[in-house]
């Protein structure tokens, strides 16, 4: 073998084998979160954190119970308002489409996705907070319902569009009317990736700290719809970043539970009701 | 399209189910005219929240350097350098070793490995950032203080010219720490949008150069990837984009000092993480409308490269991918 | 997923919101936000409070004295609190709800927090000396000026890490009220106020936030109420006083240092008692203070309001000491009892300005 042949093939190798530890190690890091909080999380994680309103540091047996329930409160309200708006937008866009107007709306669905989430924050501060003199799960909730529906409307575009031709015309050609043929086909035959869509944007915002710290802000008590209400990121947040060892285990704890949620449902949104199309994110 | 030829050659339909499909058409219109509505109210309240801060400091707060509560002069450069600074070094970090990885799941791995793996890898961008927060706070930073920060210290800050990024006490926050953690955040999104770049090369590229007796790695780097570059490009570009709005992460390990420093050991602060911090009780008419016109700035960057970025990804991966 | 999945899980949901709601209505839920000096003793006061009230819920959330303030500018929060007193413009710009009263709780110390490894004697420190370390002129701990503070200490010689804060901050205004004091150059420079334009350092968010990045960072140095570093077992140095002794912050410094202020306390308890005259006075001591509304629009929040505190001035003060809060001396509780008296008779005026 020449020399040029010998050299060209040892850098053959060692590049592959780089672009191969680039990949483990990347995947590699996944574990290592997920090991962290395991170890640290498992350690905190009890009963009582389950079920007790947090307490003063120093004291014994506080939870985050509170910050359980907002978070499912601020989320569910946010996926109620968020889920209709943005799957009859991407209906509009994948069914009936005009050109520009529907151009405009889906380069602005991309615009409102790739806003960054504080930014979202500072508009439910002056939209909702600001006028109710208060911080509020409402305001929350309308923040994340805000990042929320440019996700299900892309999702649901592109599912719906994915419906194969045929089964269309197949419809249309038997007489049902154009909303007809997309309420009782396009969407039962998409139906699994619009889905996915919606579970999947729904655990991105459960995860979201930032638009909530100045509008469902925090709450040692139960909070509500008018009133501030704890949530897991943002205890998390104040509680990882205070000098307190006991509310540090406290944080740990809240991680593991905040991203078991999260990975769960993500885990299970791709696994059973994707068709195992990777999906563009951003 | 299609459909709607379909539609026009279909027999004469009732009424009534044309009144419904009318309905539908506004019903859908409405809700995706809410989008336009979401977004406009969005740029006008940052308009109108930035109005004291715009008109009390003009132009010049994107070259100050100045953040003074008490005097009420602010300036924009120190935060827009941190989140500039941060996020590029989050690239410089990510774009190597995603491209890397997504080389490796495209061309080398079997395509069940492959989908297995870019699905982890693909759950690593579903981890919320606080959580990514929380990590760094309590392992990668005692890490970097103790021992990665020192060590560039002795070994490139003894550099010339280089060296200055390298100097200084060894906080264990600061823009080093920051880009780090926004590295690992951003390489999902690099890894997963160059992997469906690389992939939508047709095959009969690298046939040929195989044929031609490349190597492997020859094939992909000098054939697959000058045909996928706009997407790769693409794929930086919404890496970036991403990084420059990340807030909790990035707040928790930057060091919060609203100054520029030349070392990258230094503490530092970004846009998103100085509202964060100073928004909920910012006071007085000018201070909060300083913040809301960072705001506005940082809307705009991450506009621009999202577009950008938008732009070069739908021109590879959609269905016949052009020649570059 | 059938139709009637989905109606189940909206019911589900609605019944979640609805419960929150309904649980609401039968306690007085009141929100207030601000100082985090006070907050273990206010965070302890609204737990106590709640234990024997349980009809009345006081939600504090410590996000810095500028926090308080703005929060009752804006009317966000029933009440707030600061350990900064709130200036005329302020004063002038809340007036949503009615005047805004300030009625002090506790005094409290803004002591230097530091993490000095291998130092196992308390450090002293003198006003120039902590001005020139926050201006960025002193920057190693073996510097002359703290060598000269504290002879017979071997100092180590590692960078100073500078702690400060991120958000308007009454603490700050207590710590830059007295460095403007000692320190011409600190005044000129950066002088007082909730938030500041800092020479150098990193910032942490209220007063944890400090007491967590000094606890995690070697070598560095902050300010923080005294009970921060006592609970977290951490070092805190002592500071010369007016008089020219080194003083280390307890209650009966602290006390020493309110005294004065206490026989000419003003009818709006607006007082600053940085770098007070006697012998054993502390000199960076504050007051903090409760920030009411005048004319709280709801009528059963005012009444818990008004309850609270006067069960502050009485029961409240007695479990000050325990968190090395200093209680308020008789004859400002007899005077705060005076104000509460005011607001509460609704035909009077509001309590006249000053």
């Amino acid at each position: 073998m020449s020399k040029r042949l010998v050299w060209r093939k040892i850098v053959n190798g060692v590049m592959l084998t780089l672009t191969g530890v680039a990949t483990f190690a990347t995947v590699s890091v996944l574990f290592v979160i997920l090991g962290c909080l395991i170890y640290q999380g498992g350690k905190s994680l009890s009963w009582n954190f389950f079920t007790k309103l947090p307490v003063p540091t120093g004291q014994e047996g506080g939870g985050m119970a509170n910050a359980i329930v907002g978070s499912l409160q601020i989320v569910g309200l946010a996926a109620l308002i968020g889920i209709p708006i943005g799957f009859l937008a991407g209906v509009y866009l994948a069914e009936f489409e005009d050109k520009k107007f529907g151009s405009l709306v889906r380069y602005v669905a991309d615009l409102l996705n790739g806003v960054p989430s504080i930014i979202v924050g500072i508009l439910a501060f002056t939209l909702v907070v600001v006028p109710m003199h208060g911080n509020s799960g409402l305001a929350g909730s309308i923040a994340l319902a805000v990042m929320l529906i440019p996700i299900v409307t892309r999702q649901t575009e592109q599912f719906l569009r994915e419906v194969p031709l045929a089964l269309r015309e197949a419809a249309l050609a038997l007489g049902a009317s154009k909303w007809k043929m997309i309420a009782t086909v396009a969407v039962p035959a998409g139906s699994k990736g619009i889905l996915t869509g919606m579970i999947l944007g729904v655990a991105r915002i459960s995860g979201e700290s930032a638009p909530l710290l100045f509008t469902a802000a925090i709450n040692q008590y139960w909070g509500g719809l008018t009133e501030p209400t704890a949530s897991l990121p943002v205890m998390i947040y104040k509680y990882a970043t205070s000098p307190f060892d006991d509310w540090h285990s406290q944080a740990w704890a809240a991680g593991l539970v905040l991203i078991g949620m999260v990975l769960t449902a993500n885990i299970l949104a791709r696994l059973v009701l994707a068709k195992g199309v990777s999906v563009p994110r951003g | 399209m299609a459909s709607q030829a379909v539609i026009a050659q279909a027999p004469v339909k009732k009424k009534t189910t044309q009144i419904g499909d009318i309905v539908a058409r506004w019903t859908v219109l409405v809700f995706a005219a809410s989008l336009l509505a979401i977004t406009g109210l969005l740029v006008y309240e940052l308009w109108i929240g930035s109005a004291a801060a715009r008109s009390a400091l003009g132009f010049g707060f994107l070259t100050s350097s100045e953040w003074n509560p008490v005097t009420d002069k602010f300036g924009a450069l120190p935060f827009i350098y941190g989140t500039v600074v941060t996020s590029f070094l989050a690239l410089l970090i990510s774009v190597p070793l995603g491209v890397g990885a997504a080389m490796f799941l495209s061309e080398l791995a079997p395509a069940g490995i492959s989908n297995a793996l870019t699905f982890v890898i693909e759950l690593l961008a579903a981890i919320p950032s606080v959580i990514y927060g929380l990590l760094a706070i309590f392992t990668v930073v005692p890490l970097m203080r103790t021992t990665v920060e020192p060590f560039l210290k002795h070994t490139l800050g003894l550099l010339p010219y280089i060296g200055a990024l390298f100097r200084g006490p060894a906080y264990g926050v600061g823009y080093l720490t920051a880009g780090m953690v926004l590295a690992i955040m951003t390489i999902p999104f690099v890894i997963s949008v160059s992997r469906e770049s690389l992939l939508a090369v047709p095959r009969e590229q690298r046939e040929a150069a195989l044929a031609l007796g490349a190597t492997r790695w020859e094939t992909t780097w000098q054939v697959v990837m000058p045909w996928a570059k706009l997407g790769i490009f693409g794929s930086v570009f919404l890496g970036l984009a991403r990084a420059l709005g990340e807030t909790m992460a990035v707040t928790m390990v930057i060091g919060n000092d609203p100054s520029i420093h030349a070392s990258l050991l230094a503490p530092g602060y970004s846009i998103a993480a100085v509202i964060a911090n100073e928004f909920s009780e910012a006071g007085g008419a000018i201070y909060p409308a300083a913040l809301i016109e960072l705001g506005l700035v940082l809307f705009f960057l991450t506009i621009v490269i999202n577009a950008a970025a938008r732009i070069m990804i739908m021109a590879t991966t959609s269905k016949g991918s052009k020649r570059v | 997923m059938g139709k009637t999945k989905m109606k189940r899980i909206s019911l589900a949901l609605a019944g979640l919101l609805m419960g929150g709601a309904t649980v609401a209505m039968a306690q007085t839920k009141i929100n207030a936000c601000g100082a985090s000096f006070p907050d273990p003793i206010y965070e302890k006061w609204f737990a106590d409070y709640h234990t024997a009230h349980p009809d009345v819920q006081i939600n504090y959330v410590a996000n810095g004295s500028g926090g308080g303030v703005k929060g009752v500018t804006d009317g966000t929060v029933d009440f707030g609190a600061s350990d900064a007193p709130m200036s005329d413009a302020e004063l002038a710009a809340a007036t949503r709800n009615g005047k805004i009263l300030h009625f002090p709780t506790v005094m409290g110390a803004v002591i230097p927090i530091y993490n000095v490894s291998g130092v196992t004697q308390d450090l002293r420190f003198s006003g120039p000396t902590l001005a020139g370390i926050f201006l960025g002129k002193i920057t190693k701990w073996n510097d002359k000026l703290i060598v000269a503070d504290n002879p017979g200490v071997k100092l180590p010689n590692e960078d100073i890490t500078v702690v400060h804060r991120t958000d308007g901050s009454g603490t700050t205004f207590v710590w830059t009220d007295f460095l403007s004091n000692v320190s011409a150059d600190w005044k000129t420079k950066v002088g007082t106020g909730k938030a500041v334009s800092w020479p150098v350092g990193l910032g942490g968010a209220q007063n944890s936030g400090v007491a967590g990045l000094v606890k995690n960072t070697p070598y560095s140095i902050g300010y923080t109420e005294l009970i921060y570093a006592v609970e977290q077992k951490m070092g805190y140095g002592s500071v010369k006083n007016a008089a020219g002794d080194f003083i280390k912050a307890d209650i009966a410094s602290v006390t020493e240092a309110a005294a004065g202020a206490a026989k000419t306390m003003p009818a709006d308890f607006r007082v600053s008692i940085v770098n007070a005259p006697g012998k054993k006075s502390y000199p960076i001591s504050t007051f903090t203070w409760l920030l009411i509304p005048s004319n709280i629009p709801d009528a059963a929040k005012s009444k818990a309001i008004h309850a609270f505190l006067d069960w502050m001035l009485t029961e409240g003060q007695k479990s000050a000491p325990s968190l090395t809060y200093a209680p308020l001396p008789a004859t400002v509780v007899v005077k705060e009892k005076a104000q509460l008296k005011s607001l509460e008779a609704p035909a009077a005026a509001p309590a006249k300005k000053k």
